[in-house]
């Protein structure tokens, strides 16, 4: 009487669901994605850096085309991207999918508002720099508060900024780059807050790719 | 009362009272909104521009002494810039020269070669100048200012600037200071031309920089009509001295007497130069740039349902743009001068301001109640938002006054500009963007009845009917049972071409995408050919930022033929040998040509009165004064920067032009000829002005405009795909499918590859010969009821058929109308003479099918097995309903309709009309099948065995829903009432066994009614007139029975005792769908659009919410929210507790409204021959499971979710059975 719906149709145009399914696939997209954001940033801020000799590096072949030693971008690339997927992963395994503000436009916000910490550690001219430092660290808490106001991604956040600043100064120390003016170390003090800002962005970015993915599969598949 | 609440409450009211002014003066507030904006940006025109032009002061010579660095009091006109001395003192001497007399002999080159040979002797003559007084001995060398290498980008251009010694540049350098070099050159245009950057260029090009005149006036081309050829040379001073200068401009004037020259020579103008914004710094200003219209992209998408997206958006942009120029203009009005960099800051500042407020606020009003009235809709939606709108501000007040402390200038006075910034915008959300907001709902209001009533789109033309307001439906028919859902013919229009063309630009955003991509070009090109751009940049990054190791200049090549007109202080031999041969003639060269000069006046005057076009006519005049206004202002920015000295916040002093006139005789421009010149094209083509010059421009350009459009076309290909992969959402709205689908293609095709293998397989379910018309199940058990009256049940579990019930005795007899489930017309006059039926068949078509017990006549097709005994009347259905629109059923009488009369009745008549009518209605419960018959009569089947277990014909009108809960059934009939029934069972073995698990939380447990048991079926009561319309929808849950009815009310009944509880009023349209659960959870959607939410204990309405444009068609609950499906293709997902709409699905046209929760978080809607899976957490669409090939036309009407994870939907004659169990997993 009734016969299943698989065998009797036609294996080319059998019930379908899109390639893009595929959750690696998927996963791979967002990770290219993440990676490109971050090499673009890096390139972006790094500029801003470069432009008030902030950061030295030292003169090294083709490399310095842009402005950094080659390696600065891929790695803040690859870093986004492990944190992008980060993000939305953690989210998922303590079952508290986040809600709050989750809007490209607030991402947008959100990365701006990044853009504009760089922009204030490296263009305005503070009295001192424990100021400039805690200034720095005010505004990357109101960015946490403003974007994100997720216990995981404080923690994630502080973390990884914390890993990286450990980084930087094994980096530094072991003369790969220096800062023209160091003041915690060899490193400059703001760098925890710069790290904590953009942590908290590529999450943010992350979040909205996660939640954006399944919305581009409905296009595929749903397009009349 | 605390003291926040009573704020808030007052805030409410001040809002409310408000939006009430603004939405009934619009007009004048608009204009005092304007005003205002005008007066607060007045100050601005007193503010320069902002960019990088430079500022002039001007001074005498006379008197000029270098300005100390200490700013001096009483110097009251004097820019705060003018301290210290200049960076340099720019000496330029202007020279004209011209053969004269011309003379027909002459080619065109003539009039410039010659010409430009005396640039060599003049420069000679300004080298060697010596100036000795008392004093001491100065020559030029020594003031000069002196220049090292050029920037190692700028290879190139080594050959022609000067390096190592004095900045001095004219136009000799093309061929390095050396007159042999221009004597043997054979074409002087081509050298001239092949320093030219390619394309497009806005900054100082070399030969501005040699020439130290536009190009256009320096005369020296093929065509030139003035025959006068001008150049300057440029000396660069570092330091003054005012004798020197003026001993060689008398030395000058004596060699060259300018004859009619009166340049005023008193002045000395200081140039300003503010800082310069390069390419480093560019860079991220884009970035901030592109961010920020992204966000504002992002933030202007929101804007929904209202009359022009578009319009909103402006509005919004413009609030928050000229909200930023009044706090500009209000903190210069009060004296604050910015400092900051105002493009840099101003991204940053768009995004503290922020688009959110107004986005908040038109979402808030526009989820206002339709019906209000547009004032109180404003006054509404501004009290409903004040409150987070207050809370916002104060926040971010806050927030800028914790920036202000930071003590740090700039920070401080970023936070001013934003406060001032923040309030100017509230002042223009609270008074511009509202009013704009008043406007644009009245004129939704204006053209939502037309929106609203469809039929004038889908109207067929040869059936014109009076379009009436949806409010009040003619009544069509004597017993106008009209639900009125459009068919999905109505999604399908065709449009019309130039509709569709521009749909398609809508959609994919051509001219948006063109305008983006040139422009993306052009500043490409622009910054790669700015000599001071993008190539110099990178280039000199790669030098300079290597101050860790050795300077970068020692990786470079040794400069080869630097043309320098000087043996700099240490310039190498090799290029001092190759000048120093020229100066030993210099002294007689003068002599001979100012003797030469003073001839040519006196032969030139008599020509001159002989022919005047033939001769040359050197003129001063007073632009000549001050020709270096003519070139462009980064003239002298992009000069020094050559060599890294940069302009920027300083200043230079440009002095007077020293004149230089030159007439030359055709007998020296014949001498000083090259051979080659003569090729050139006949003299007088300069009349007919087409050449050889213009070919070299044309051709590079064409090559740049190829690469261009090369570049173009990849640019948007790469953009395609990022948008493709950025913003799948679905911009046209109403629209046009994607790419007309052809008939049995699977929806996917599109993308041109075949669909994998799902994982989701749907089991086909098949038997019915006809289009599936009822489907119940108590998530054992399955029953349908096709059209053609057979009762099939299935398992639920495995899909097998058990029982087929066929027409018993006298037949079913069913019929369908339209593609929704439309009844319209078919009453009680079709049960009381059913044989008329067959012509009063609807345009849907009518589809009668015999029993078994008559004789057949026509058999022309094969049939399925079951049907033997049939008339087979397949041929005359006419399943594509598509066509016929709806509206259609409404206004025409039926026999206007598709009359099939004919053709039935044929096959009819051989038949006994049945006696029953078709079953309308049917619910399963345990193992029995309740229908309701069009006839009025409520049957009992017994599913497992298919044998009629018991009927009821108290009824006479038809049953349209049947509630079946507990021993309780509840019909609900066409005449608007209601019967309650009690099902008795007389088991003989006790009691009722209870079968299978428990079902889901609104499917109490079935009792199994075995075969013995007798079972009767009695009216318990009846109530008539339960609505003054026929009822449209009953659901029966937690001991309440709930209908809907056209009539505009909801009423609530106890099911035990039929008693009505509560008559719940609230719509302004007919009752279209109702939800209720065990927890009591009563939703009702109307045709209104709204979704009200009521309390079933108190009969309180909980929340009214409008979401949809037209009917609502179907609604369900979960835990947490309400989700509703319309009729404009819409699902929208509700916050159940608070009635905030969370966000909705636009789905694609045609795709059904029927919807299912699976699980929590999963709910499954049908679509056009397929289901979507989505996901309710985030709205990500899951899965889509096609449930076969020939999709086109059926759509999936009803929708049935099982226990087990199943769920069961109509697919045309099939049923379609789809474990999800896979999608669960994914969410889990």
């Amino acid at each position: 009487m009734s016969r299943s719906g698989s065998g009797q149709t036609d294996p080319s145009r059998g019930p379908y669901i899109a390639v893009i399914t595929n959750r690696s696939t998927t996963l791979v997209i967002r990770g290219f994605m993440l990676f490109s954001i971050g090499v673009f940033l890096a390139l972006v801020l790094n500029l801003l850096q470069v432009q008030r000799n902030v950061t030295l590096f030292p003169p090294d072949v083709i490399s310095s085309i842009f402005s950094s030693a080659w390696w600065v971008p891929p790695c803040c690339g690859t870093a986004s991207a492990i944190i992008g997927l980060l993000y939305p992963c953690i989210d998922c395994r303590l079952g508290e999918p986040h809600k709050f503000k989750r809007e490209w436009s607030s991402v947008m916000r959100c990365v701006a508002v990044f853009v504009g910490i760089n922009h204030a550690s490296a263009k305005v001219d503070f009295a001192n720099n424990v100021q400039l430092s805690l200034t720095l660290a005010a505004l990357s808490i109101g960015l946490w508060w403003t974007f994100d106001r997720s216990r995981s991604g404080f923690g994630l956040g502080v973390v990884i900024a914390l890993l990286a600043t450990l980084s930087t100064q094994l980096l530094v120390y072991n003369g790969v780059f220096q800062y023209t003016s160091p003041d915690f170390l060899y490193i400059r003090s703001w760098l925890p807050c710069i790290f904590f800002a953009g942590v908290i962005t590529m999450g943010n970015i992350g979040r909205q790719l996660a939640l954006y993915e399944c919305k581009l599969m409905s296009e595929k598949t749903h397009q009349d | 009362m605390t003291v926040r609440e009573r704020l808030r409450e007052k805030i409410s009211t001040a809002f409310y009272r408000h939006g009430l002014l603004c939405a009934s003066y619009p007009v004048p507030i608009i204009l005092f909104t304007s005003a205002s904006i005008l007066a607060c940006c007045y100050p601005l025109l007193r503010l320069p521009l902002p960019g990088t032009g430079p500022v002039e002061f001007t001074t005498r010579v006379r008197d000029y002494t270098v300005p100390s660095h200490e700013p001096q009091g009483d110097l009251g006109e004097r820019p705060d810039w003018y301290r210290g001395p200049p960076v340099a003192y720019i000496q330029q001497v202007l020279v004209k020269a011209a053969v004269s007399p011309w003379d027909s002999t002459l080619v065109p080159v003539d009039v410039f070669r010659s010409p430009l040979g005396r640039v060599f002797s003049l420069l000679e003559e300004i080298r060697n100048h010596v100036h000795n007084d008392g004093s001491g001995v100065r020559s030029l060398e020594a003031l000069c200012l002196q220049v090292t290498d050029l920037l190692p980008g700028l290879r190139r251009m080594q050959t022609v600037l000067p390096e190592h010694g004095c900045l001095l540049v004219s136009p000799g350098n093309y061929w390095q200071n050396q007159r042999e070099l221009f004597d043997s050159d054979p074409d002087l245009l081509k050298t001239v031309h092949q320093h030219e950057p390619k394309g497009l260029h806005t900054s100082a090009t070399l030969r501005d920089l040699l020439f130290g005149v536009p190009v256009k006036h320096t005369g020296v081309s093929l065509y030139s009509r003035k025959r006068v050829v001008t150049y300057t040379i440029t000396m660069v001073l570092g330091s003054y001295d005012a004798r020197f200068l003026s001993s060689l401009r008398a030395r000058l004037r004596q060699l060259h007497p300018s004859v009619n020259c009166s340049l005023r020579e008193d002045h000395m103008v200081h140039v300003h130069f503010k800082e310069e914004i390069g390419m480093a710094e560019l860079i991220p200003l884009v970035t901030t740039y592109i961010i920020l219209f992204a966000y504002i992209y992002f933030s202007t998408r929101k804007i929904d349902m209202v009359k022009s997206k578009w319009g909103l958006a402006l509005a919004a942009v413009v609030t928050v743009l000229s909200s930023l120029l009044m706090s500009v203009g209000l903190c210069t009005l009060f004296g604050l001068t910015p400092t900051l960099n105002g493009g840099e800051i101003f991204p940053y500042l768009v995004v503290v301001i922020g688009l959110e407020n107004v986005l908040v606020l038109t979402k808030s009003v526009v989820s206002t109640p339709v019906d209000l009235e547009v004032k109180l809709r404003i006054a509404q939606g501004l009290s409903n938002e004040s409150w987070s709108i207050m809370k916002n501000m104060a926040t971010e007040l806050c927030i800028i006054l914790i920036g202000y402390f930071t003590l740090v200038p700039a920070i401080q006075e970023f936070c001013l500009f934003a406060v001032v910034g923040l309030v100017s915008d509230f002042f223009l959300q609270m008074f511009f963007f509202t009013t704009v907001l008043s406007i644009d709902i009245r004129r939704m209001e204006l053209a939502d009845l037309n929106r609203r009533l469809p039929a004038e789109a889908g109207m067929p033309p040869p059936k014109p009917g009076p379009l009436r307001p949806r409010e009040a439906p003619p009544p069509p028919r004597p017993s106008p049972y009209t639900i009125t859902l459009q068919t999905p013919a109505f999604r399908n229009l065709r449009l019309p071409k130039r509709l569709r063309v521009v749909y398609f630009l809508a959609r994919t955003r051509l001219a948006q995408r063109f305008i983006m991509v040139g422009t993306v070009i052009w500043i490409g090109i622009l910054a790669y050919t700015d000599p001071a751009g993008l190539r110099t940049y990178l280039a000199a990054q790669v030098s300079e930022q290597s101050p860790l190791g050795e300077s970068g200049a020692g990786g470079l090549p040794p400069h080869l033929g630097v043309a320098s007109v000087f043996p700099g202080p240490g310039g190498d031999p090799a290029s001092t040998l190759s000048v120093l041969p020229a100066p030993a003639e210099p002294t007689p060269l003068p002599e001979n040509q100012s003797q030469g000069h003073h001839g040519a006046p006196r032969e030139g005057v008599p020509h001159q009165a002989q022919a005047p076009p033939l001769v040359p006519q050197i003129s001063w005049g007073a632009e000549d004064e001050e020709g270096w206004r003519r070139l462009s202002f980064r003239h002298w920015p992009s000069l020094f920067s050559y060599y890294n000295i940069t302009l920027a916040k300083r200043y230079i002093s440009i002095l007077p032009v020293i004149p230089v006139t030159l007439h030359l005789s055709p007998r020296e421009a014949i001498e000083t000829r090259h051979p080659q010149d003569t090729r050139h094209p006949p003299p007088f083509i300069g009349m007919y002005g087409e050449g050889s010059k213009q070919v070299i421009n044309p051709l590079s350009l064409s090559r740049v405009a190829a690469l261009g459009l090369a570049a173009g076309v990849l640019l948007v290909l790469l953009l395609f795909c990022l948008y493709r992969v950025l913003c799948p959402r679905n911009y046209g709205q109403n629209g046009v499918a994607h790419g007309r689908r052809r008939r049995g293609d699977l929806p996917c095709d599109d993308y041109g590859y075949s669909p994998p293998i799902s994982e989701i397989s749907p089991l086909l379910l098949r038997g019915h010969s006809m289009d599936i018309e009822c489907l119940a199940s108590d998530g054992m058990l399955l029953a349908s009821c096709c059209l053609a009256g057979q009762i099939r049940v299935w398992d639920a579990q495995t899909g097998d058929c058990l029982t087929v019930i066929p027409k018993h005795g006298s037949c079913l007899y069913s019929c369908i109308i339209g593609g929704w489930e439309q009844r319209d017309g078919w009453d009680t006059v079709g049960v009381a003479e059913p044989e008329n039926l067959g012509g009063g068949t609807e345009p849907g078509g009518g589809v009668f099918d015999e029993d078994e017990g008559y004789p057949l006549r026509r058999r022309t097709t094969p049939r399925p097995a079951l049907f033997e005994d049939q008339p087979d009347l397949t041929p005359l259905i006419d399943t594509n309903f598509d066509s016929q629109p709806s509206s259609h059923l409404l206004l025409t009488p039926p026999r206007d309709g598709f009359d099939f009369g004919g053709l039935v009745e044929r096959a009819y008549l051989e038949h006994e009309p049945p006696s029953l009518g078709a079953v309308w209605a049917m619910e399963l419960r345990g193992n029995l099948i309740a229908a309701g018959r069009s006839s009025g009569k409520l049957e009992l089947w017994d599913a497992v065995e298919g044998s009629l277990r018991c009927s009821n014909e108290d009824g006479v009108s038809g049953i349209t829903a049947l509630a079946f809960l507990n021993n309780r059934i509840v019909a609900a009939r066409l005449d608007g009432s209601l019967d309650f029934f009690t099902v008795d069972i007389n088991k003989p073995l006790g009691l009722l066994q209870y079968r299978g698990p428990p079902g889901r939380s609104n499917m109490p447990p079935s009792p199994c009614y075995s075969s013995e048991d007798v079972i009767s079926c009695q009216l318990t009561r009846s109530v008539q007139c339960a609505h003054q319309k026929p009822i449209t929808v009953l659901r029966a849950a937690a001991g309440r029975v709930v209908t809907g009815s056209q009539d505009h009310t909801v009423r609530v009944y106890r099911l035990e005792d039929s008693c009505c509880l509560f008559t719940l009023q609230g719509h302004s349209g007919g009752i279209t769908a109702i939800y209720i659960d065990q927890t009591m959870v009563l939703a009702s959607g109307g045709q209104d659009g709204a979704i009200c939410l009521w309390d079933v204990l108190t009969g309180s309405r909980v929340s009214h919410v409008y979401g949809h444009r037209g009917d609502v068609t179907s609604l369900v609950c979960t835990t947490s929210c309400v989700i509703s499906s319309g009729l404009d293709d819409l699902i929208c997902i509700w916050d159940r507790s608070t009635g905030i709409k969370l966000y909705s699905i636009q789905q694609e046209v045609g795709c059904g409204a029927s919807l299912g929760v699976i699980s929590e978080s999963l709910l499954v809607t049908g679509g056009q021959g397929c289901v979507s899976f989505w996901d309710l957490n985030f709205g990500d669409l899951l899965q889509t499971v096609y449930l076969g090939q020939s999709s086109d036309g059926q759509g999936v009407r009803q929708l049935v979710v099982l226990n087990n994870a199943a769920i069961v939907c109509d697919f045309g004659s099939e049923l379609s059975l789809v474990y999800v169990p896979s999608v669960l997993e994914k969410l889990d």
